[in-house]
């Protein structure tokens, strides 16, 4: 590792950022793609959330008021797709750029102009994924889960624009796993050995595993999608020989590992910041390391539990209902581990804090619900209600959205250089905590009573639970322009943050003065 | 920045196993997903369609036996076809060979091709309906006007499991005119 060390250390005699644009677009440097990664996140959120407002708005009460159906599916498909490729998936790679290197005492990620490829091709996904909103037939209207004959035979022309969107954002994020990959595999501080790692570390090792095994069935399926539309193939289509279910069997053997993409790199902020903020050593570290492992195993071997209903042969049923509960134990040993690190710490309630015991809480209770999902003969009532939508916003908004706001917040003293206002932050907090259970909690409920998903009427039993569910949204979303205010009022005006601002966080990252200037460990840190 | 040559080997060695496991995960997708789903569905008969021709085989008939096999036609979509069957069931005792036939119609002004796709109900009988010969072996074309009986004759292995009474047989027309690239039939 010296010999990286040391040849960087020559590139780099001028020891600062270049200056304007260029900055940006050439940027090699890990906590500048970091950046780049995490202000398009956020700005993907903020599209996300768009949709979703009109998605809710429309949903205010029964009957159309606001759009037409068609629209409202677009909204929904994309909805989906801007919040799971672009918001969570690019936080947690911005996170892990910026953090991992500074968490294992390396100088900067391994592949640096892979790195910088890896971003900058993100925007023309998106940009092309959006404009499809313009396009002819409209936006991609069949779901984010985009199954086939819909999203073949049936699909708007700007299905294509989608396929090769969903072809870039696969590419960045192999290139991204593939970085985090040498970048912890062999750039590790000398004495950082693998049982030392932060558990955000361990964790985000796992989920490179995971996306360079999935990403490539994403990109298979939507090539066959391409060759079924243009170029004659019936992979999907029954009059040539193919199979609609065969669809579903490789999207969701994709769809599952993806899942925990999106939520193994929130367990290690959390893991992170909870010990923090107890004052205590995370208890159960290594079995923190071998549940995450057990689940990114497990994530492979229980897809087609998102298909009960399509017809599959009663051994498949019970085999993928039971290893589908099977994860409710490795998932279990980190919830315990969580709340026994808590136990008797000296706590305090800081904004990182309170959305890290958020998370803990309300990601099991979306837990608890897929549990309830996980039952074969169940799940034939509650499949496409509103019951699943509740389940999966749980685990992924209180879930991996809190988890990258606790992280921002826990981080951002490090980044910026400045302190948050703690009183904004616990009021964004609150607002988010209390705007989010408004909006989810509810649609448990309807979704119990048969109100299916993706619909934009209803019978109206149900509308006075939609009504408060979509109060909540409103509330949720405008207060995330809170957390935008927050951030920028933060890099602009913030009090200066000392090297450690939290006295009980652990870490190399907090060694290094904030903000974390352009070059840090030149030289390898000692470990002890 | 760093030199192409300055990547140290143990990046290197990184990156080309991952793109290994990538290219490989692409072709486990098309050469084993796939083909692994196609067995599945064959070894257990769950889709309750077989296009295999089988040699109609010398079973004893079990008289004593009565399955009755119902017949069921759909189109699916937009095809416009006249479709049933000619009779709606029949009583057919095991290793019997029994022929029964469509009807089919092309009621449009344009010449077309179509697919037949059967399905059949219970899934655990698939195996057990051998189809000696059926119009859903080959794409069916009918001019405009043109109408057509199709016949299929099958046989039911007496290894048939003892709880299925009764088969029920679907099948789903497609228009496959554009698909199969008929000269005759412009796409409209």
């Amino acid at each position: 590792m010296t010999t990286t060390t040391h040849d960087h250390h020559d590139d780099h005699d001028h020891h600062g950022p270049a200056k304007g644009l260029g900055r940006w677009l050439y940027s090699t440097n890990h906590k500048d793609i970091g950046t780049l990664y995490l202000w398009f996140s956020l700005a993907m959120f903020f599209l996300g959330g768009v949709f979703a407002m009109v998605i809710r708005a429309e949903l205010f009460q029964p009957g159309l008021q606001l759009v037409d159906p068609g629209f409202f599916n677009q909204m929904t498909t994309m909805h989906g797709l801007v919040m799971v490729f672009g918001a969570v998936m690019p936080a947690f790679v911005g996170l892990a750029n910026w953090m991992i290197p500074l968490m294992i005492g390396a100088p900067d990620m391994a592949l640096p102009r892979m790195n910088n490829l890896s971003f900058w091709i993100l925007p023309f996904a998106f940009a092309m994924l959006a404009s499809t909103l313009f396009m002819e037939g409209g936006a991609p209207n069949f779901g984010w889960t985009f199954y086939a004959p819909l999203s073949t035979t049936y699909a708007p022309p700007s299905v294509t624009f989608f396929i090769f969107a969903v072809h870039i954002m696969g590419a960045s994020s192999i290139m991204g796993a593939i970085n985090v990959i040498a970048t912890i595999i062999n750039m590790r501080a000398p004495g950082m050995t693998w049982m030392k790692m932060p558990l955000f570390v361990w964790t985000w090792l796992i989920t490179a595993f995971l996306l360079i095994a999935v990403m490539p069935v994403l990109a298979g399926v939507v090539t066959m999608m391409l060759m079924d539309i243009h170029f004659g193939t019936a992979f999907f289509d029954a009059a040539g020989g193919g199979s609609p279910v065969l669809f579903q069997h490789v999207f969701w053997f994709f769809g599952h590992p993806e899942v925990y993409i999106m939520i193994l790199p929130a367990f290690g902020i959390v893991s992170a910041i909870i010990p923090a903020f107890a004052r205590k050593k995370l208890f159960g570290y290594s079995s923190m390391v071998y549940a995450t492992a057990s689940i990114a195993f497990l994530s492979f071997i229980v897809w087609a539990h998102h298909m009960f209903t399509v017809g599959i042969p009663f051994a498949g049923e019970l085999f993928f209902m039971i290893s589908t509960m099977l994860i409710a134990v490795p998932t279990g040993v980190k919830v315990f581990n969580w709340v026994t690190t808590m136990f008797r710490g000296s706590l305090t309630f800081e904004t990182p804090m309170l959305f890290s015991i958020a998370f803990v809480v309300l990601f099991t209770i979306g837990g608890f619900s897929g549990l309830m999902l996980a039952v074969a003969p169940a799940d034939f009532q509650y499949h496409d209600t509103y019951f699943v939508v509740a389940h999966f916003h749980y685990v992924l908004v209180p879930g991996a959205v809190f988890s990258i706001m606790a992280g921002a917040y826990y981080w951002l003293p490090k980044w910026s250089g400045r302190m948050y206002n703690e009183t904004l932050g616990k009021t964004h907090f609150w607002l988010s905590f209390i705007g989010v259970n408004v909006t989810f909690f509810p649609q448990h409920f309807i979704g119990l009573a048969g109100m299916p998903r993706r619909i934009p009427d209803y019978a109206v039993q149900f509308a006075d639970f939609n009504m408060v569910s979509s109060i909540g949204a409103f509330m949720f979303g405008a207060s995330q322009l809170l957390f935008l205010f927050i951030i920028i009022h933060t890099i602009v005006a913030g009090k200066k943050a000392e090297a450690k601002p939290w006295d009980g966080a652990e870490g190399l990252e907090w060694t290094v003065p904030s903000p974390a200037p352009f070059h840090t460990f030149d030289t390898p840190p000692k470990i002890d | 920045m760093t030199e192409q040559s300055e990547t140290p080997r143990s990046h290197v060695k990184v990156v080309l196993t991952s793109i290994g496991v990538v290219i490989g995960m692409v072709l486990f997708v098309f050469y084993v997903l796939r083909p692994m789903y196609y067995l599945i569905c064959e070894w257990t008969g769950i889709t309750g369609s077989t296009f295999e021709t089988v040699e109609a085989q010398p079973f004893e008939v079990q008289m004593d036996r009565p399955i009755k096999v119902q017949f069921l036609a759909t189109n699916n979509a937009t095809m416009s076809w006249k479709f049933r069957p000619t009779m709606n069931e029949v009583i057919a005792h095991p290793g019997e060979l029994i022929q029964v036939s469509y009807y089919a119609r092309n009621g449009s002004r344009r010449d077309m091709v179509a697919q037949a796709v059967p399905s059949l109900t219970p899934f655990e009988a698939t195996n057990y309906f051998l189809k000696t010969e059926c119009f859903c072996f080959n794409q069916q074309p009918l001019a405009a006007g043109e109408e057509t009986e199709m016949g299929l004759v099958f046989q039911i292995d007496p290894d048939l499991p003892d709880w299925v009474k009764t088969i029920t047989l679907t099948y789903s027309l497609f228009d496959v005119t554009v698909a199969s690239g008929s000269a005759s039939a412009p796409a409209q």
